[in-house]
């Protein structure tokens, strides 16, 4: 599974994973599967549609399981493009670890394009995590596009955690929630870019069931001469409530764009939506020079709490 | 010991300049408790900065302890042993009042029975405080207990604190006082504080009155406190500091 330094930085990386994880599992390296578990409840199978990828199906009631699916591409010149289908039964409660890491040591591109739908069965709880990192000492660009579509099911929730903190070049993300009767989406992403990386993040969640809910917090920071476009969207369709909330830290010469909406469609719904792009305060500085840290020290302190 | 040299401090060039500080030259003995007070707009809050190293003096030197720290960062100094309590603390998305006080011990695996003395201190309880964010959801009373703590959990040879009762409720000024009573009599800590309260400036060692960015009068709390509470005469405020200057010669 781990063969080498690369794969485990990697997993290590995006997944915590230091050994074989525990419960179902697909390893996907270099546009194959390199191993894969299922176990009594969470079964994991080939696509049968064409497309490469895999259909995860968790039986219900299964709480309490792990599903690590992490993708790493250890080769310049590869592109990936890979649909992953979640089948999540009624009243279940289960954490899915994903992500990606490339490491590109060449001068050849290396893109991972991920499409993932979650059909959420009726009061079943899904923590998913996806953790996007890039490494190598490559001239070839790193790329990312992952596409996260979720369905939630009557009194559903999804709790999901998007973050990409280094190496990748540019990346275009978009994550479809769709909430029904009851059903809770909360997203949280966090995002840094560096040198002239750039990120674009489309972002849509649709309030359809009433008393359905959704939250967006998204924190970023860009560095030197990156630029983000951040296009957060709650629609709230029946008697909801939905925050929006995105904060960003700008620094040297990099560029951020937040276009924050929020539609309603029936009175009843309650939508806010917050925005905020300000570099570090100068008060924070001296703040944190004052109990003993420089002012590089600071400042890596201040980005490190905003961005975790 | 803090000892100021000749501290002059202005700002803005030609007809813009403005003179803050005019030549204060000042001891502070070890284990003294200091209050600063004066009307607003007096130099004290430049002059307590100029020690912590925030702003610069135009002209003079500080000692630390027989070290002259004129030229050192904010860093430096803090390594010292100065520490600052701000006025109007800053507020930080992602840093919670555990974060902070962890920093501020310089103590990586600070226990939750220290930051709770901490934040008792200041009239907080560790449970419903410590793992909160350090931004706009907490009031600016609340922030500011915060930002004593900080100074508290550094355990600093000199604390400074500007304003410390600014926008804190009754209850939690009392406790305040409190604090720094013990702090004065339990440990060696030198404490500078700005403060416009009877009660602060009745635990002083040593009132300092600075106005127009002069040391104007400087006594025990017995003597000074007479003279501040004898000269609110609601009058003309410019004719009524001219007075105050002319007494106090």
């Amino acid at each position: 599974m781990i063969q080498n330094e690369i794969d485990r930085e990697l997993l290590e990386k995006i997944a915590d994973l230091l050994d074989k994880p525990v419960g179902a599992f697909n390893i996907r390296k270099d546009c194959g599967c390199d191993s894969r578990e299922s176990t009594e409840h969470i079964q994991i199978k080939d696509r049968t549609d064409g497309h490469g990828g895999i259909d995860i199906f968790i039986a219900p009631g299964t709480k309490g399981e792990d599903c690590h699916i992490p993708v790493i591409i250890t080769k310049p010149g590869i592109s990936d493009t890979v649909y992953n289908d979640f089948y999540v039964g009624e009243d279940c409660d289960v954490n899915i670890v994903a992500g990606c890491g490339i490491h590109n040591c060449g001068g050849e591109e290396s893109r991972h394009d991920g499409v993932h739908t979650f059909h959420v069965g009726k009061h079943s709880h899904v923590r998913y995590t996806e953790k996007h990192y890039g490494t190598g000492d490559g001239t070839g660009e790193r790329i990312m596009n992952p596409e996260t579509v979720v369905f939630l099911d009557e009194g559903a929730s999804m709790t999901m955690e998007s973050v990409q903190i280094r190496g990748i070049d540019h990346t275009k993300r978009h994550t479809k929630i769709v909430c029904g009767k009851d059903a809770e989406a909360v997203i949280t992403e966090r995002l840094l870019t560096a040198g002239t990386q750039t990120a674009e993040s489309d972002m849509e969640i649709i309030l359809d069931g009433e008393g359905a809910k959704g939250r967006v917090i998204s924190r970023s920071v860009a560095q030197d001469s990156s630029s983000q476009v951040f296009y957060p969207s709650m629609v709230g369709n029946t008697p909801c409530f939905g925050h929006v909330q995105c904060d960003s830290i700008i620094m040297g010469d990099a560029k951020i764009s937040s276009v924050p909406a929020i539609t309603a469609n029936c009175t009843e719904a309650q939508l806010i939506h917050e925005a905020a792009i300000g570099k570090i305060a100068g008060e924070q500085l001296l703040k944190l020079e004052t109990l003993g840290l420089t002012e590089s020290e600071a400042e890596e302190y201040i980005l490190k709490g905003f961005l975790e | 010991m803090l000892q100021l040299n000749h501290i002059s401090y202005s700002v803005g060039e030609g007809d813009d300049r403005s003179v803050i500080i005019h030549d204060i030259s000042l001891t502070v003995d070890e284990h003294r408790l200091v209050v600063l007070t004066g009307p607003n707009g007096g130099g004290k809050t430049s002059l307590a900065k100029i020690i912590m190293g925030l702003v610069r003096p135009t002209y003079g030197q500080i000692l630390w302890n027989g070290r002259d720290v004129t030229a050192m960062s904010i860093t430096e100094r803090a390594r010292l042993g100065i520490s600052y309590g701000f006025q109007q603390p800053p507020r930080f998305k992602g840093l919670t009042v555990r974060d902070l006080l962890t920093l501020a011990s310089g103590d990586k695996a600070l226990s939750k029975d220290l930051c709770c003395q901490y934040l008792t201190k200041v009239g907080l309880c560790a449970n419903d405080y410590l793992e909160r964010e350090v931004d706009a959801s907490l009031s600016g009373g609340e922030i500011k207990r915060i930002e004593i703590a900080t100074v508290l959990a550094r355990n600093s040879q000199l604390m400074i604190f500007d304003e410390p009762e600014a926008g804190i409720d009754l209850w939690s000024f009392a406790r305040l006082t409190e604090s720094f009573e013990q702090l004065h009599q339990n440990t060696d800590a030198t404490m500078l504080i700005i403060s416009h309260q009877e009660r602060i400036i009745s635990l002083a060692d040593e009132v300092i009155v600075i106005d127009g960015g002069r040391i104007v009068c400087r006594g025990t709390a017995a003597e000074v406190l007479p003279q501040i509470l004898g000269n609110t005469k609601g009058t003309c405020p410019v004719l009524a500091k001219e007075e105050w200057r002319n007494d106090t010669k």
